[in-house]
């Protein structure tokens, strides 16, 4: 097994100046309809009181309502995204889309999220105390992401139909995640203790992606670059990648990693010049 | 009064005119442009003040891809195309979405806030033709209207190589009728016919599978039917070998074999008052000039060829180009030359969409991302410019980004920027790959259009080249009361200041459609009904009876029925047929 030496950077570095505030969210009612709550960012609520949040409106099927017909707020927002932190106290699995975008700040669901969350953002930090549906991180820019459950489907992954997914920023899952994570993955990171299920970094261009248990089948499928690293069994090998060496270390930007891996690059199922890195652990491979 | 306006003390351009830059007043009753309003009609009517504002005809697009099967296509295959570009309704306006193909309403209102009235579809299959008045019925704002795609078709090539032209133009007009739709375009002549056999036709004289029928047989053969019957469009010309390094050659001896031909337009229409001859006066519109304009033998040494091309149309009467300008970013490449986008696919490694449209042609649809800091990109950005910059005659011009093969027609304001600026240009080849410059003689040309040529490349020109004038491009007195407000003062143009222009043209002022204010500063304010025009074109009854006793014959090849084929008037929004080749 892999004994990861991971760097934390802390996500908000830069100097605060003023007051950080806390806006609290309390779930009023079970939600028919999932919600599309992009507004739920530290940019959208900063400058705002309690009150102005709540008249926020979102989207619920082909209507609008105000954020106040499904949550108690609690709190005003801070002068700046950066000086303002949301806590959804309770569910937030039918809520989609929160912290879409965000560039700075701190949201904790003190539950489970929504597909969607941490859609595109760019920055600060969004922590989930549950699990994660599916699309988390989708194309996310910056910031960190940090799930302690499990995470569903195409985890900084790209939109449908295009193969450019995340770009910069953390993704921290400490269950496990299923398929397509980090599909189309431009740069960035993500960490997961558990282990995933078919296509972990599919099309993946650049960034790192670091898996301390097994993945099913298709790990770097049609990859062109990044890192890929898997602590655990990969059950089915993708066939496009050759052999190169062994190492007892993997460095990547602030991590690394060590133990003892093979070494493969491709995938040159599809392109000769394909020039992706996937370290496997030797221990859990011993066919490979 | 519905379609009355006065539009007061404006700065106007009215090329077809000769008006340049007058202060005037425009009067629109009914819908058409008069020469004045009586005091009662006046009070009744909305007056537009357009002081310190220029004033054009309603813009018009001669060549877009708007609507039909491949723009579907290319809508389903790109979700990722639309999950960003949203449009919430209104109480007035649809909701849509889709940034390189957006959704028929988006495009009809995207058109309106930038200050076109009509839009022309430039493909459109003749089994899709259904498919193609459907979407240009559901799009709203927009006169409309489509050619259709004649130069691989079974009945054509076999009419042609026996050089049975006269029933060759009874199939022609039939079809017209049939399918509702306006003129004669031509994609790749006798070539996607061989890609139905996984080949192409890499000259002029090699003949095609089966057929037998050359590039230059049918180039020449489609002209003389398109003259013979006096059609409204000159011979819509998409070239051979587009898209691919050394290209021009083929593109100018396309050219050259038209040379000669007398254009002979036979509309009978009522001509809106024009101080220029309106009809048109060219024999051939090659469409897209750009991406048949390359020189070079491999994409590692091409450069732009327009310059020899400029050249020749300089020193020639008998050809009007559209540009097909690259302005950088998103784009959706769709097109008739199925073998043109799988060699796309094979450069570029994306999803592609490719269909042979049986016994008529062929399609493919392919993503495509135009990159500043890609060389050949680059190049062709400024291959576009020079297209419409060399060639010395703005008469000989139009406008087009060819959206959205190289760029959606949201773009436009960018292009016209380029052809207005020179400073404009200088700070996009600061920003993009050296090739641009270094490869074309983009970077040596000083010339900057003024107003009054932008309204011929946009306005005037591609309303006269498609015969059109008689209501679109002018603002003579019986035209069609469309009309663009843009804010620039032309007392005051700067064209060092493009970020002005930019803004001008993204969102005009004020658009007119038929006397009615459709939208203001880009926001929709109504939505008056439109028009869809197509040919109905006159040809003897006796050759017409017998062409069709031969299409009937091979009608068992398709995999529809005779009576299902033609494509009724209920698919258009207020069909307006111009008679064409006098009255039956």
């Amino acid at each position: 097994m892999t004994e990861g030496v991971l760097i934390h950077k802390k996500a908000d570095a830069g100097e605060i100046a003023g007051e950080i505030k806390e806006v609290t969210l309390i779930p009023k009612k079970e939600i028919d309809i999932k919600l599309e709550a992009d507004v739920i960012t530290p940019d959208s609520f900063a400058g705002k009181s309690a009150e102005e949040i709540g008249m926020l409106s979102i989207w619920q099927g082909p209507k609008t309502y105000p954020l106040s017909d499904f949550f108690e707020v609690i709190g005003n927002g801070g002068s700046s995204a950066d000086e303002t932190q949301i806590r959804i106290k309770g569910d937030a699995t039918r809520v989609k889309r929160i912290g879409e975008g965000m560039s700075a700040g701190k949201i904790e669901i003190e539950g489970s999220a929504g597909m969607h969350v941490g859609t595109g953002m760019k920055g600060g930090e969004i922590v989930v105390y549950g699990d994660v549906d599916s699309w988390a991180g989708m194309e996310m820019l910056g910031g960190l992401l940090h799930i302690k459950g499990n995470a569903g489907d195409h985890v900084g992954c790209a939109y449908r139909g295009k193969w450019h997914g995340m770009k910069g920023g953390r993704i921290m899952i400490e269950g496990s995640a299923r398929h397509q994570l980090g599909g189309g993955m431009d740069g960035g990171e993500i960490l997961v203790e558990g282990k995933v299920e078919s296509f972990c970094g599919i099309r993946q261009n650049g960034g790192l992606i670091v898996v301390n248990g097994g993945a099913l089948r298709g790990v770097g499928a049609e990859m062109a670059g990044g890192t890929i690293v898997i602590g655990g069994k990969i059950e089915r090998f993708a066939p496009g990648f050759e052999f190169v060496s062994m190492e007892n270390k993997v460095t990547s930007g602030e991590v690394e990693l060590i133990g003892e891996f093979k070494k493969f690059t491709g995938d040159y199922a599809i392109s000769k010049r394909a020039k992706g890195a996937l370290y496997v652990s030797a221990d859990a491979n011993p066919e490979l | 009064m519905a379609g009355t306006i006065a539009i007061k003390n404006g700065y106007v351009f009215d090329p077809l005119n000769e008006i340049n830059g007058e202060i005037m007043d425009i009067f629109v009753r009914d819908g058409k442009v008069v020469r004045e309003l009586s005091a009662a009609e006046l009070k009744d009517a909305k007056v537009i003040d357009a002081s310190g504002m220029t004033v054009m005809p309603g813009g018009v697009d001669s060549h877009s891809h708007v609507a039909g099967a491949k723009v579907n296509a290319g809508r389903s295959m790109r979700p990722e195309d639309h999950y960003k570009a949203t449009l919430q309704k209104t109480s007035l306006t649809h909701s849509g979405s889709g940034y390189t193909v957006p959704s028929v309403y988006k495009q009809g209102y995207d058109y309106a806030a930038m200050g076109y009235t009509t839009v022309f579809e430039a493909a459109i299959p003749p089994l899709e033709a259904r498919h193609t008045h459907e979407e240009m019925r559901a799009t709203p704002l927009l006169d409309m209207g489509g050619y259709l795609i004649l130069g691989n078709n079974f009945f054509l090539m076999r009419y042609l190589r026996d050089g049975d032209i006269e029933k060759a133009a009874a199939y022609v007009a039939w079809m017209m009728k049939t399918h509702k739709s306006y003129g004669i375009k031509c994609v790749n002549p006798a070539g996607v016919e061989n890609w139905g056999w996984g080949k192409n036709v890499h000259s002029l004289d090699e003949a095609n599978i089966h057929f037998e029928i050359t590039p230059r047989e049918t180039i020449k053969g489609l002209s003389e039917v398109n003259e013979l019957l006096g059609m409204p469009v000159p011979l819509h010309l998409h070239a051979n070998n587009l898209g691919h390094p050394g290209c021009y050659e083929i593109t100018k001896d396309s050219l050259q074999i038209l040379d000669g031909i007398k254009p002979r337009q036979n509309m009978d229409v009522e001509w809106a008052e024009t101080k220029m001859d309106p009809a048109r006066d060219r024999s051939v519109y090659l469409a897209h000039m750009m991406f048949n304009s390359f020189a070079g033998t491999t994409w590692g040494d091409c450069e732009s060829g327009v310059k020899d091309i400029a050249g020749y149309i300089n020193n020639k009467d008998h050809v009007v180009i559209d540009s097909g300008c690259t302005p950088f970013g998103e784009a959706t490449v769709m097109t008739g030359d199925g073998p043109a986008i799988q060699d796309m696919y094979k450069l570029t490694g994306n999803k592609w969409s490719n269909t042979d449209v049986e016994m008529e042609g062929g399609s493919g649809v392919i993503p495509f991302t135009y990159l500043k800091s890609n060389p050949v990109h680059s190049l062709q950005w400024a291959m576009g410019l020079e297209c419409l910059l060399l060639i010395n005659d703005p008469w000989k011009t139009i406008m087009t980004t060819d959206s959205p093969n190289g760029g959606p027609f949201t773009k436009y304001p960018e292009v016209m920027t380029w052809i207005m600026s020179e400073a404009f240009r200088k700070q996009t080849f600061s920003e993009c790959h050296k090739w641009a410059n270094d490869r074309s003689a983009l970077g040596g040309i000083n010339r900057e259009l003024s107003l009054y040529d932008l309204a011929i490349l946009t306005r005037a020109n591609p309303a006269r080249t498609i015969g059109m004038a008689h209501r679109k491009g002018s603002l003579g007195v019986g035209a069609d009361g469309d009309i663009t407000v843009y804010d620039i003062n032309p007392q005051q143009l700067d064209s060092n200041n493009y970020e002005a222009l930019l803004r001008a043209f993204r969102k005009a002022e004020y658009t007119v459609k038929g006397g009615e204010i459709v939208a203001v500063k880009g926001e929709i304010v109504s939505l008056p009904e439109k028009r869809t025009y197509y040919s109905e074109v006159h040809v003897e009854g006796e050759k017409e009876k017998e062409m069709l006793a031969d299409v009937k014959e091979w009608f068992r090849y398709y995999t529809l029925g005779f009576a299902n084929y033609p494509t009724p008037e209920k698919y258009l929004a207020n069909p307006t047929p111009i008679q064409v080749n006098g009255e039956r």
